[in-house]
């Protein structure tokens, strides 16, 4: 089975009406995933006995006709942790960790029957744009497979996109949804900080870092975050606000008459490849012809966005990451004389370069004598960028532009040079530091690989997203186009 | 030279809650290893904290305890460091807005009172224990995530007997408040010290030196006069103190040096993102005030003005909320003030120290106490009787019941008394003959004849009085 | 660019973060960081006076967990995955100095 032709929808019918059993479909995953997986190289770690275990409980339970997501496989980022299932965040760090508990988002999901097919590659503690930073292997893009499929959750994105799974989580700390899901042409949501539970994902940004549904289509999207968002005991940080059903009203007759979005000039601006600027041209006349009003905003606090983050997310990284210390789970350094040798071996030998790069400069921000210098000035800019938000959302509905300058770049292209790396985040990071939704839907394409486009939302107002997203699908041909895995040079 | 002193003491309490600060592993202590422990507890990846609601409200009461100025918009910060014994290798603490600043208590040293600033006061979360051998040390993680308090005095404490009437008002305070047993020898109270000492008229503050090791209050003061004379003699022979932490030794009373302090720790403070900030309402504020348990300073007033108490008997009966609350408790049943506080701090307190108890931990009530005083002040029983009577409340016997069984009624009544005398009487002629030659001693030797015919029940100032009258009859 | 940063600064930073760099590793660092510091310079251009911090974006404020003690009887499980145990206790190779807290 690939998930090219079928949306949640499809298949939930076909398991309704008994045309398939949520066992013949898991295994038919199976199938095609050591096909297909071959060259995407998407996980890290499959599930099978206790899939097929699931779906068959599942077969013998009923589906559940009211419940899309009843017998439905689906893939977890490997930053998420699956109690008895090995959960890595792709680091040698944790090679061999066996959670004891599972992530709230993976709990939920399980909650409404999918079905966990495996954990998918990522870049090392969700730390890169890429995922060439894992400690594994190397995913490739579901288009290219000399490409990059974007990352940090390159996985879940390249799965999704070669058609393994229909849908997957990620997590989004500075982009890495949005940006993946804009290399692999599907469909990516960073809901607002606080609409869905952190409990259970290996903290990087703890202030930016927010899970996320990565599907093809968005309507699959929306029934997949209405399942995984809400308020959660274990994560104060969690919204009490209500969770709507994000779905319900995606259907003919949803409309984007009448909305007023917002394209700041900064996002088209320099830097920005010409075929990505152009299609976000399109997309923004899209939306005029189908009843928008599209007028150009400013963001100037724009372009210090990525300074700010690379100081905020490194220093509440460095800080998060410091119980790797190889005393009570993950890797411990074998050579080892005193505690300081335990301390200092184990993540020397535990990290990767990235994963220390960003350590050091978080330990750096924070560190005595620097600390207003970088930490508060970073948050002081970050009440900035957040003030440029407010004032474009006061009279837009939300706002447009592209997810990434360009589209997936080579495996090896920028691996070695951090700075470009991180220029590349220019517009995704604003939105993390400002905690709204933000979406990216594909939107075109360069040279044979997607173009995607984000949608910027007001807090907790994915529903927006979502209609804007769902109409400019139904009136465009891009996410129909499929990669021709196996076939490229 | 002469020298002024400079003391600053922090002080770790130990908050009584039934769940972590920012876990919900129940806080006890005496378990097995790693018992009370949870992923939250041992830093595991994903795991998030959770504030502890009862942790906030009694922070709020120790900080109003202190006369403290509650930070209405206060949060956590993590200070960053790695060790064993702190499994995230960063404390959820307060760094940049304690929940409490500028308070005071008053001390009184030699009959003078002097108030001492307090800085500020912070909650957050204790460390594991370690245990170290020779090439391992053990971490034990039960400990992990117990509330603290810490309570940071301003620069106003100038003497060792100063520090230890502030450790010893402080205990008292917080110990009232309930929100912590503060023994230090538990571990519920811990006190960092640090001094220096300068010439007088002398603008800055001398170096100062941190002293480790200092596990009773006598030890603080010890270990400070110590470390006092040493930095003067230092300073007087022309030399300089070095910032550095030293050891104080128990037996010697000497304090040694331990290591020098290069530089600063740099630990890297930063608002903790995984807890939303914390607002207290004035409600809330109000809410513990009235809540709170009427302060030491206050008991001992009352027991003055409105019970008769003696001052030094008052102090005594304030040394522990619990003393003080069986002693209110003990004067609300009924018994007379002044005896209550005679048994509490006689007969109560030397059976508590002869049997190394808390008064919690007694069969001892607040009602049987009264119980046996009623029964002194009514003539039911003589206080020689109330030892028996005292031995049998210990061990949880109601008084009344125990005279009863015991036997232990006075004789006090005239009409059973008479006869007795009478008889007594017509067996002593002698004694009747030297009562009337003026020899008074007879008397005394006739009470105990019919003392010891009655084995001692009868009530000796009723036999004195029906005697007297008999022989003068 | 790259003397945004010094070795012996990258040095201490590694030492403070208990990470160990090889020569190599400390040239590559030390311009890297460089170069990234230099981008956190350009912060400088911004005036944030009487600006506030923003350290979190949670529309979360003053929420707390009722002060209800439960064991979740993690002890074994947390213990089997811990490297090095013996009779319930965490075993970690000799510690050299005290720490405070
Ligand atoms: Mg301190
Ligand atoms: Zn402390």
């Amino acid at each position: 089975m690939n998930y090219f032709d079928k949306d949640l929808t499809s298949l939930h019918d076909d398991l309704v009406n008994k045309k398939i059993t949520a066992e013949e479909l898991t295994k038919q995953t199976f199938a095609n995933m050591k096909q297909t997986d071959q060259t995407t190289q998407a996980f890290l770690n499959l599930n099978e006995d206790e899939a097929v275990r699931t779906a068959q409980e599942i077969d013998k339970a009923g589906i559940d006709p009211e419940n899309l997501l009843s017998g439905i496989p689906v893939a977890i980022k490997d930053n998420l942790v699956t109690k008895g299932l090995t959960t890595t965040a792709a680091s040698k760090m944790l090679e061999n960790f066996k959670p004891i508990y599972s992530a709230t988002a993976v709990e939920k999901l399980a909650a409404k029957q999918t079905i966990n097919v495996g954990k998918t590659n990522m870049d090392e503690f969700a730390m890169g744009g890429s995922t060439e930073n894992s400690a594994f292997k190397v995913t490739t893009n579901a288009w290219d497979k000399t490409k990059v499929p974007g990352g940090s959750s390159g996985g879940s994105a390249a799965a999704v996109a070669s058609g393994q799974v229909p849908l997957a989580l990620g997590s989004d700390t500075g982009g890495s949804i949005r940006q993946p899901a804009s290399f692999n042409g599907v469909v990516g949501m960073k809901p607002t900080y606080g609409r869905v539970s952190r409990w259970g994902l290996i903290a990087f940004g703890s202030s930016l870092d927010e899970i996320g549904p990565i599907t093809r289509s968005v309507k699959d999207n929306a029934v997949a975050l209405s399942a995984i968002a809400g308020h959660d005991d274990h994560d104060l940080t969690t919204s009490t606000k209500e969770v709507p059903d994000f779905a319900a009203e995606l259907n003919e007759k949803t409309t984007v008459k009448g909305m007023k979005i917002g394209l700041p000039k900064e996002f088209i601006g320099e830097g920005v490849d010409e075929d990505v600027k152009n299609a976000v041209l399109a997309a923004a006349d899209k939306y005029r012809e189908l009843g928008a009003t599209v007028d150009e905003v400013s963001l100037p606090h724009n372009k210090y966005g990525v300074a700010a983050y690379y100081i905020i997310a490194s220093s509440e990284a460095s800080s998060n990451l410091q119980r790797f210390d190889g005393i009570r789970y993950g890797y411990r350094a074998d050579d080892v004389k005193n505690l300081e040798d335990v301390y200092v071996k184990s993540r020397s030998e535990g990290f990767g370069d990235e994963v220390k790069r960003r350590i050091m400069l978080g330990t750096y921000s924070l560190s005595a004598g620097f600390y207003d210098a970088y930490f508060k000035k970073a948050a002081k800019v970050r009440t900035l960028i957040i003030r440029d938000f407010q004032k474009v959302m006061e009279d837009h509905d939300f706002i447009m532009g592209p997810v990434a300058p360009t589209v997936a770049f080579s495996i090896g292209a920028e691996i070695s040079d951090p700075m470009t790396m991180y220029m590349n985040d220019i517009l995704t990071i604003p939105v993390n530091l400002a905690g709204l939704p933000g979406m990216s839907i594909p939107a075109g394409f360069s040279n044979g690989m997607p173009i995607g486009l984000q949608l910027i939302g007001k807090p907790f107002d994915e529903e927006t997203l979502y209609k804007a997203g769902y109409v400019f699908e139904q009136n465009t041909d891009f996410h129909k186009k499929t990669p021709e895995l196996g076939g490229q040079a | 030279m002469n020298f002024e002193t400079t003391i600053g003491l922090e002080v770790h309490v130990e908050l009584k809650t039934n769940s972590k600060i920012f876990s919900p592993s129940p806080v006890e202590f005496g378990d097995q290893p790693n018992a009370n422990t949870n992923v939250i507890d041992w830093g595991y990846p994903g795991v998030l904290p959770t504030t502890n609601k009862g942790v906030v409200a009694s922070g709020i009461m120790a900080a109003l305890a202190l006369h403290a100025d509650i930070e209405k918009h206060n949060h956590f910060d993590r200070k960053n460091y790695f060790y064993p014994d702190n499994p995230k290798a960063y404390q959820i603490t307060q760094a940049e807005k304690p929940i409490a600043h500028d308070g005071w208590i008053e001390v009184e040293v030699e009959g003078n009172k002097k108030k001492i600033g307090i800085a500020e006061m912070h909650i957050e979360e204790d460390a594991g224990k370690n245990t170290h051998e020779r090439d391992h040390s053990y971490v034990d993680l039960n400990r992990q995530g117990t509330p603290l308090i810490e309570i940071v005095s301003k620069p106003d404490i100038s003497s060792p007997d100063e520090a230890y009437a502030y450790l010893e008002a402080l205990r008292q305070r917080i110990q009232f408040t309930g929100v912590s047993d503060v023994k230090m020898e538990e571990g519920s109270m811990r006190v960092d010290v640090n001094i220096s000492v300068r010439p007088i008229g002398q603008k800055e503050y001398g170096t100062k030196t941190e002293l480790k090791n200092l596990n009773s209050f006598n030890y603080v003061r010890k270990g400070l006069a110590f470390e006092e004379q040493r930095q003067q003699r230092v300073l007087m022979s022309g030399g300089t103190i070095q910032q550095e932490t030293r050891r104080f030794d128990e037996n010697s009373g000497k304090t040694i040096l331990m290591r020098v302090k290069e530089g600063s720790d740099d630990y890297r403070y930063f608002p903790e993102p995984d807890l939303p900030a914390l607002e207290i309402s004035d409600d809330w504020i109000k809410e513990v005030r009235d809540s709170m348990p009427e302060m030491p300073a206050n008991r001992r007033d009352r027991y003055v003005n409105d019970l008769g108490v003696t001052d030094y008997d008052a102090m005594v009966l304030t040394q522990t909320k619990e003393m003080s609350d069986f002693f209110d408790a003990t004067v609300n049943a009924g018994a007379d003030a002044k005896m209550a506080a005679n048994y509490l701090q006689g007969d109560v307190n030397a059976f508590l120290n002869d049997n190394h108890l808390d008064l919690q931990d007694t069969k001892l009530t607040p009602d049987n106490l009264a119980g046996m005083v009623k029964l002194i002040s009514d003539g039911t029983i003589s206080s020689k009787m109330a030892k028996k009577v005292f031995k049998g409340i210990t061990e949880g016997n109601e008084p009344k019941q125990f005279v009863e069984a015991h036997g232990l009624v006075q004789l006090s009544d005239p009409a059973k008394l008479q006869p007795i005398i009478d008889a007594i009487l017509a067996d002593n002629q002698q004694s009747i003959e030297d009562f009337n030659n003026g020899k008074d001693r007879a008397v005394g030797y006739l009470v105990g004849q019919i003392m010891k015919q009655t084995h001692g029940k009868a009530n000796p100032q009723v036999v004195n009085k029906l005697l007297i009258a008999s022989l003068k009859g | 660019m790259a003397n945004n940063i010094s070795q012996d600064q990258v040095k201490h930073v590694a030492e403070l973060a208990k990470l160990e760099l090889n020569d190599k590793q400390l040239d590559y660092f030390t311009d890297q960081l460089g170069d990234i510091i230099g981008l956190f310079e350009t912060l400088n251009e911004v005036d944030t006076t009487d600006v506030p911090v923003t350290t979190s974006v949670s529309d979360q404020l003053n929420v707390m967990r009722e002060d209800v003690a439960d064991n979740w009887n993690q002890k074994e499980a947390l213990l089997a995955n811990a490297p090095e145990t013996e009779n319930g206790y965490i075993k970690v190779p000799t510690i050299i100095d005290e720490s405070e807290d």
